[in-house]
């Protein structure tokens, strides 16, 4: 085990790398930032642009721009954002807490509803039970998570006056949010989780349970979920990414102050300094989650422990 | 069957069981003597299984539904039909009162808790133990199926287990709360002959022990004549004779009991014969048994010319174990140092138990695994030295057919597009008419009816998908065929067709086959010469007469031995067994000793021990 998890800490060191490299390249071929500072001023001139390229380091060789820029994730000391002068260092401790929260309360939802109804799903296959789940979750599936994130918007705070409709101001303006992107989560998992009890209940070691004398509780639940349980991980790692992307039009839909938004912002104003650091943090962020998906395998199933 | 000397523990009276509209048991009635052994025989489709899902009440959890009668449970407070319990009520006897020991022990044991767990569960729900009680009492169990160092064998997973350890752990489940019956389903089946031995054993010692009764359902009769003291033979649902064992055997009444019988390849039966020799079958025809075909001394193998396939120094490593950079660091010499000729028109079979190496050897003759070193011939050519054409051109000279006649077809193209393969793909013949014309030969030519071409592999019955199969590998005129225990997952009956039909072809076409199997008594009755093989290597070599009459080695012995003998009156002589195989795996530059053959009459080799 610890072979392996070594290996895949060095793929995911790599990963980083390239990632960051591939947006640090690419960021460059988009336009100088030096104008989008000088913004407003007329009389700018070649002279005062390079002063300007000077005093953000553009002028620094790119291999060494790069390196400043990766060595902040052990320096945490990511320069200052070309528009204003923050730190970006700061500008991250503000965003990555709340796009955290936000992302795994997302996680949370999906988990909470998608297991119970996956696995009543397959115990009741083929009854009208397994069809309203079935159909929902295609319902859930065809939802634009914009459109979904406006329809909330419209229903609970225009309508009901129930919850506030945007900003990050405590639990009720977390809801929507996370709802939002934990309810198209969670029609995918539903399937997969329905699939994956299916095939698990097929198997002789849960006939072996019933066998036992066990009740439907305890086959379903000590002896099919935690071998159901592996394909649903996997997913769940593979979803991180995709979440995170996700996040980015969800928190511009919920003016919610996270790393979404912070990226928006900086792809908009060629704002290397910070674009790079949001990046890197989340591709980071992504390779540990997948890295943890491997610890549990091996916490789930000894098979993969012993190996 | 009424054994008034001792009291019925379970009758089964009028039961009929159905899935949707089919009807699958139809008025089964028998009973369970306590201390008692009943074997439940019949082929595939009889109902058997059926039969011990519905006394432990889990095949109405899978979708039965119990028409009428009654399943009668001896309790400590009087009778009771097992039928009119809730599930809730069910649950309480299931497991303490009836347990249950599956067919597939590979697959019986959840692969993420432990062994301890696994036997602790029953008994804490059960018999209220704690979960320390649970545990000193899983030892002990272990200990009682013949596992050594149980307290390790506790912490230990199901995927580290072999196949006869998990089937003892799955005995130690269903005996964990002293059943009075323990229904066994075919739990020796998926195992090898010298495992299946010891597992007999065991449940004998145990239910002498216990007091316990066992319905044993299998196909096996050689396993009825050695276990069980009363047998009920089922055919399609239903039950068409019961009776003591020795009765059975010794005077079946019924027609499909006097076929299933004589359809059972013993061991010893070509005793004195040079040759193989092809017998007639017993067929059922309007109910009554009749025998079909001829008596044929099977004298088809051409030993005087040049060897068809010749095998030199075959080693074939696989490797287990590699550092992070690459390297080997530890391998299993799958097979080392193998030779043998195989001679047009002759059949040679490779014996041995799992991790033997004899399917190794197949697939690597079929190209299908690359030899480590070694060289092989066919035809008089070197295989390393052939280019690519050469070797594309060999695969129809070579055919295989696979153990799993359900997996070797493409369930999403016809049966006649699956045998018009190797016609295509080697470009035999070059027009869409010829080649259906030749596929309704193919298959006529295996006993099937050429318009089922059209149809679709799951419409088929297992024998008749390796019927297909065989069809299939006869398109490219093979001169030589390999079956990989291709007769393995088919019922006796079928078996004997299957045999009767590889003789007819080796006659008519002079075909070779390359026979891997593990049943003794199969190998006895096909074969021209006999390989037998211990983890990878040839111990012996010989004519089917010297391996089974003059055998030499020790492990042939035992594997002989351990065959069980479909007589109930023969007493059984067994080398003691115990234990199992060896691990194969060793370090890397680690090579077994090569082995050094005898020839201790012409032909008959056998390795120095």
């Amino acid at each position: 085990m610890a072979g392996f998890l070594l290996k895949r800490l060095a793929q995911a060191i790599f990963v980083v790398v390239v990632v960051t490299l591939i947006v640090s390249v690419a960021v460059r071929m988009t336009g100088d930032p030096a104008l989008i500072v000088a913004q407003g001023a007329t009389d700018i001139t070649e002279a005062d642009l390079e002063r300007i390229r000077e005093g953000l380091g553009l002028n620094e060789p790119f291999l060494k721009q790069y390196l400043a820029t990766l060595s902040g994730l052990f320096t945490w000391d990511f320069g200052r954002s070309f528009l204003g002068g923050t730190e970006v260092s700061t500008l991250i401790a503000g965003a990555l807490p709340a796009t955290l929260l936000l992302a795994f309360s997302s996680l949370l939802v999906s988990i909470v509803i998608s297991i119970p109804l996956g696995i009543r799903a397959a115990i009741r296959r083929g009854k009208w039970e397994d069809q309203v789940i079935r159909i929902l979750s295609l319902v859930g599936l065809s939802f634009p998570n914009f459109w979904l994130a406006t329809m909330l918007v419209l229903l609970f705070s225009i309508t009901l006056h129930l919850l506030p409709p945007s900003g990050m101001t405590g639990w009720a303006t977390l809801v929507m949010p996370a709802l939002t992107m934990g309810v198209i989560l969670t029609a995918t998992n539903v399937r997969l989780v329905r699939t994956s009890m299916l095939e698990v209940m097929q198997s002789q070691y849960v006939m072996v349970a019933r066998a036992k004398g066990l009740s439907e509780r305890s086959v379903l639940y000590k002896h099919a979920l935690r071998n159901s349980a592996i394909p649903l991980i996997t997913f769940l790692g593979l979803q991180f990414g995709g979440l995170l992307g996700g996040i980015v039009v969800v928190e511009r839909v919920f003016n919610w102050p996270g790393m979404g938004s912070l990226a928006f912002d900086a792809v908009a104003a060629r704002d290397y300094p910070v674009l790079q650091s949001v990046i890197m943090i989340l591709s980071t962020l992504i390779v540990m989650v997948n890295l943890l998906v491997d610890i549990a395998y091996g916490l789930i199933d000894p098979r993969i422990r012993t190996e | 069957m009424k054994d008034l000397s001792s009291p019925q523990v379970l009758s089964v009276e009028g039961l009929s069981v159905s899935f949707g509209k089919s009807r699958v048991i139809d008025r089964l009635s028998f009973s369970v003597g306590k201390g008692r052994t009943v074997a439940v025989v019949g082929e595939s489709g009889s109902g058997k299984s059926v039969t011990s899902l519905s006394i432990m009440r889990l095949a109405d959890l899978t979708g039965a539904s119990y028409d009428a009668g009654r399943i009668v449970l001896e309790g400590e407070g009087g009778e009771f039909n097992l039928l009119d319990l809730t599930q809730d009520e069910a649950r309480k006897i299931r497991g303490k009162d009836i347990a249950m020991i599956f067919q597939e022990p590979m697959t019986s044991l959840n692969p993420v808790y432990t062994i301890g767990e696994q036997i602790a569960e029953i008994l804490m729900l059960h018999n209220g133990l704690s979960r320390e009680a649970a545990l000193a009492e899983a030892a002990k169990l272990l200990s009682l199926v013949r596992l050594p160092d149980a307290d390790a064998m506790l912490k230990r997973y199901p995927h580290q287990l072999s196949g006869g350890m998990r089937q003892r752990v799955m005995i130690a489940i269903a005996v964990a709360c002293r059943p009075k019956l323990l229904i066994a389903d075919e739990p020796t089946t998926a195992l090898d002959v010298t495992i299946q031995a010891q597992i007999l054993d065991i449940l004998r010692d145990l239910q002498a022990e216990m007091g316990m009764s066992i319905i044993f359902i299998t196909h096996d009769m050689g396993v009825v004549a050695e276990i069980a003291d009363d047998v009920v033979v089922m055919w399609k649902g239903e039950k068409v004779e019961e009776g003591p064992v020795k009765r059975i055997f010794a005077q079946p009444e019924h027609p499909y009991t006097r076929s299933l019988l004589s359809a059972v390849p013993k061991l010893g039966s070509t005793e004195g014969q040079d040759f193989p020799y092809k017998t007639p079958l017993t067929v059922l025809v309007d109910g009554q048994p009749e025998l079909v075909g001829e008596t044929r001394v099977q004298d088809t193998a051409q030993t005087d010319g040049a060897p068809l396939l010749s095998v030199r120094d075959m080693s074939v490593d696989f490797d287990i174990k590699k550092t992070w950079y690459g390297r080997t660091t530890h391998y299993v010499p799958a097979v080392s140092n193998a030779t043998l000729d195989v001679y047009p028109g002759e059949t040679i079979s490779l014996v041995g138990e799992s991790g033997s190496g004899k399917s190794t050897i197949a697939r690597t003759v079929m190209q299908l695994v690359e030899p480590t070193k070694g060289r092989i011939t066919f035809d008089g050519r070197d295989m390393a030295a052939m280019n690519l054409s050469e070797r594309q051109k060999l695969r129809r000279d070579i055919q295989y057919i696979f153990q799993d006649p359900f997996a070797s077809l493409n369930p999403r193209q016809t049966v006649g597009w699956s045998v018009a393969e190797p016609i295509r793909t080697h470009g035999l013949i070059d027009n869409e008419r010829d080649t259906k014309r030749r596929v309704s030969e193919l298959l006529e030519r295996v006993g099937m009816p050429a318009d089922v071409a059209e149809r679709y592999p799951h419409q088929f019955s297992g024998g008749q998908r390796q019927r297909i199969c065989i069809a299939r590998a006869l398109a490219g005129k093979p001169r030589l065929i390999i079956a990989d225990e291709v007769l393995s997952a088919l019922d006796v009956s079928i078996q004997a067709q299957v045999i009767n039909l590889f003789m007819d072809l080796q006659k008519e076409e002079g075909i070779a086959f390359l026979f891997v199997s593990h049943d003794m008594a199969v190998v006895e009755k096909i074969s021209h010469r006999v390989a037998v093989l211990y983890l990878g290597q040839i111990v012996e070599l010989g004519s089917r007469r010297q391996v089974f009459e003059n055998t030499a080695h020790p492990y042939t012995r035992r594997l002989l031995s351990a065959v069980p003998n479909p007589d109930p009156t023969a007493k059984r002589e067994r080398e003691p067994l115990s234990g199992e195989l060896p691990s194969a795996t060793r370090r890397a530059g680690d090579r077994p000793a090569t082995a050094v053959y005898d020839e201790i009459a012409k032909g008959h080799f056998v390795a120095r021990h």
